[in-house]
């Protein structure tokens, strides 16, 4: 009797649980895991958004895995992450040191710096066209980056940043690691923070010198949080959309496609649902495996 | 416990009353629209309907047109059109909707009364939404949608910057454009501006030297498979935009740079000659209203065969054919192409509209620019109208291979190369 009150209370306990979590789980099927399961079903199929899908098997992977300017987009996104990784996550580190640091006016520098990442994808692009504008106007130059480089005595650098192939991609990923440097800015500056100075103090009166300082304790103490940046660096990067769409509109060639507007393309303008389904697909399972990589990177610098 | 289902309960209801269909039955009718210059007086427009019928309608704008071409299709899938909307890109769009049972057929309507209300519009506005007896597209043959608007595009010119070159004519053939061109050069103007970075424009462009080059019917040949892209006429096309590149006529940027910033660099005198559509009289009013400029047809390369620029229906609605309101929505749209409503329209957004009578009311009153665009009707064809129309992956590598060109990577014979390839590519997929 006993027992079975006791069974009935925590069936209405787990019942009480499961009714908070319901909302949450209900929304996440709907709207991520509904979404994505048909997304997989349409990617076998031929389909133009409308009408009667036509089952064609793995024909649409099979033609991703020949198709040169899909695997093009890849490597685009990837020079873009790589820079974000190296340039922007440089840049929010060193700004970091700076601000952890006892210097006049920080809370003014943390509050620019978290600036770029707040305003929207579509903001930085009309700044950006605004500052790279190649044109001229009465012999002046329109855009600020050229009259800037013409009459600072290099006009020999003033270029068509957005409109040259050699420099589009380049300029589109400094645009981008500007946008997004603040929040690798405001983790690395909180990790710092957690850090107990008084390692410093006892590495200190060890005659241990700034730099040993920094590579005996700033970083390793750091790697758990700068492999959590990284890891949404490279998710951010390799899903940058917005930004190229306002920077270069429909693309200069094929030179700034990125997995994001080539699946775009194929859907709205080529009509190709289910190849842009299929790409989608494909480029979810690299971000997960990339993710997975990192995740076992971050567990092996925990353990070591 | 009651408590928390109800919580529960009220949860589910938020997240899916955001999912309801947005027409509901009765005297109330929404529009979906992305004009977004148009936007304040269909409003206008929508209330002043409201006054006289009791009927409301709520106009919705859903802009960019990308992001409403979107909106649309995902509104098709999950069968929540509004009543009234547009379906924008290419004719076998505009068919699948058809064929799904979205778009409600107006033939009867437009042939009742003697066809009083299709008389009243202008036939290349109402061709746009015509389908023809045996169709490519397979969709009975009928009128699909009502035109609210007309549109070409053409070129146009700065008159000021003209005369500071010593240019007094706007020329006529391409050999006289380039001259224009380098004169324009000599005084530090920059010749040509056009929002190519959006590909439509381009394609556009080029279509229309294609015609002029090899006409019409060598054109839709080559659509069919029967000409290759690297015949001779072909490389003729693309070779205008080598002799754009090489005699330096194209504005720095040009095929990333989106029509709106086009539209700023012409308006702000930036570049003597633009390449736009009729919508611009609006912009170039609302940019810099002291700007003189003129209207001219694309110089031609060939007197061989009439240079034809893509024109007709500016915008058109359709009614979705599920809608509980079908029949409001029908004679709203036969109250909003009546001749005062489409003056008002034609006032206020400086358009060229698609009623007869409202057209000849606004040629002589709105804007002298707009009745120079009106001459171009005579010229304009589209590929809606088109009895077959390019592949869209190919009409995707025809146009890169002219960005190609245009920044000085491909030569006319490897864009030409290119397509050609693109074309035998679609050719053997549709012969598996």
């Amino acid at each position: 009797m006993l027992a079975r009150a006791r069974a009935a209370v925590v069936a209405q306990g787990n019942l009480t649980s499961f009714l908070f979590v319901l909302p949450a789980l209900v929304i996440f099927a709907v709207f991520y895991v509904y979404p994505f399961l048909n997304m997989v079903f349409l990617s076998f199929h031929e389909w133009r958004g409308i009408g009667p899908l036509h089952f064609i098997g793995l024909q649409n992977y099979q033609e991703i895995v020949g198709d040169r300017l899909w695997w093009n987009s890849m490597a685009h996104a990837g020079y873009i992450t790589l820079i974000a990784l190296t340039f922007q996550n440089a840049l929010a580190f060193g700004l970091a040191l700076a601000c952890d640091r006892e210097i006049r006016m920080k809370r003014f520098y943390r509050l620019v710096f978290f600036i770029p990442p707040v305003l929207s994808e579509v903001v930085v692009g009309l700044m950006g066209n605004w500052i790279l504008n190649p044109g001229l106007q009465n012999g002046q130059h329109i855009g600020l980056l050229n009259h800037l480089l013409y009459s600072s005595g290099f006009p020999q650098l003033v270029n068509n940043w957005l409109g040259d192939p050699r420099t589009a991609l380049t300029t589109i990923a400094i645009v981008h690691s500007w946008k997004g440097f603040g929040w690798g800015f405001i983790m690395l500056l909180v990790g710092l923070q957690t850090i107990d100075k008084q390692l410093y103090e006892a590495a200190r009166v060890d005659g241990a010198s700034a730099w040993k300082a920094f590579v005996h304790i700033t970083v390793p103490m750091m790697l758990p949080v700068i492999l959590v940046v990284m890891i949404l660096t490279i998710l951010g990067s390799m899903q940058v959309f917005v930004l190229i769409l306002s920077m270069v509109n429909e693309g200069l060639v094929n030179h700034t496609d990125v997995p994001a507007t080539y699946i775009l393309t194929s859907m709205i303008g080529n009509g190709r649902f289910g190849y842009a389904c299929a790409q989608a697909v494909i480029f979810g399972v690299i971000l997960v495996g990339v993710s997975f990589i990192m995740k076992r990177m971050s567990d092996w610098v925990k353990r070591i | 416990m009651r408590r928390l289902l109800m919580l529960c309960c009220c949860s589910l209801l938020v997240v899916f009353s955001g999912c309801a269909q947005p027409a509901g039955p009765g005297n109330k009718l929404v529009l979906w629209h992305w004009m977004t210059d148009c936007h304040d007086t269909f409003l206008k427009l929508a209330q002043q309907y409201q006054k006289e019928t009791g009927v409301e309608v709520t106009v919705r704008l859903l802009a960019p047109s990308d992001a409403y071409s979107r909106m649309t299709i995902a509104a098709a899938q999950a069968n929540v059109l509004p009543d009234i909307y547009g379906i924008l890109g290419i004719k076998a769009m505009a068919a699948d909707f058809i064929k799904a049972g979205l778009v409600a057929d107006l033939t009867g309507e437009m042939q009742a009364n003697g066809g009083a209300w299709e008389n009243s519009l202008f036939d290349k506005a109402l061709a746009d939404k015509r389908f023809d007896p045996d169709n490519i597209y397979g969709v009975k043959p009928g009128i699909y949608g009502v035109p609210v608007n007309l549109t070409n595009q053409q070129m146009l010119y700065n008159k000021r910057l003209l005369a500071k070159a010593g240019i007094t004519a706007p020329p006529v053939t391409f050999d006289a454009f380039i001259k224009d061109a380098q004169a324009l050069k000599r005084v530090g103007i920059t010749p040509f501006v056009s929002g190519w970075g959006e590909l439509w424009l381009l394609h556009c462009f080029a279509t229309n030297y294609a015609f002029n080059i090899m006409g019409e019917k060598k054109v839709l040949a080559t659509f069919r498979g029967e000409v290759k892209y690297t015949d001779p006429d072909w490389i003729k096309v693309f070779n205008v935009f080598v002799v754009l590149r090489d005699k330096g006529v194209l504005i720095d940027g040009i095929v990333t740079k989106g029509n709106k910033y086009a539209e700023q660099d012409f308006a702000l005198e930036r570049a003597a000659f633009a390449f736009n559509g009729s919508w611009c009289v609006n912009v170039y009013r609302n940019m810099n209203s002291d700007l003189e400029y003129g209207v001219m047809l694309p110089p031609m390369v060939s007197k061989a065969f009439p240079l034809k620029i893509w024109g007709g229906a500016g915008s058109s609605f359709m009614v979705n054919a599920v809608s509980p309101n079908k029949d409001q929505a029908i004679a709203f749209l036969k109250w909003f192409t009546a001749k005062t409503q489409q003056v008002s329209l034609a006032v206020e957004t400086s358009t060229l509209p698609a009623n007869k009578e409202a057209l000849k009311e606004s040629l002589t009153t709105v804007s002298p620019v707009l009745g120079e665009f009106f001459k171009g009707m005579d010229q304009a064809t589209h590929p809606t109208i088109w009895p077959v129309n390019e592949d869209p992956q190919v009409m995707e590598v025809f146009d890169r291979a002219i960005q190609g060109i245009i920044i000085g990577e491909k030569t006319a014979l490897q864009a030409a190369r290119d397509v050609q390839k693109a074309k035998d590519h679609q050719l053997s997929k549709g012969a598996r």
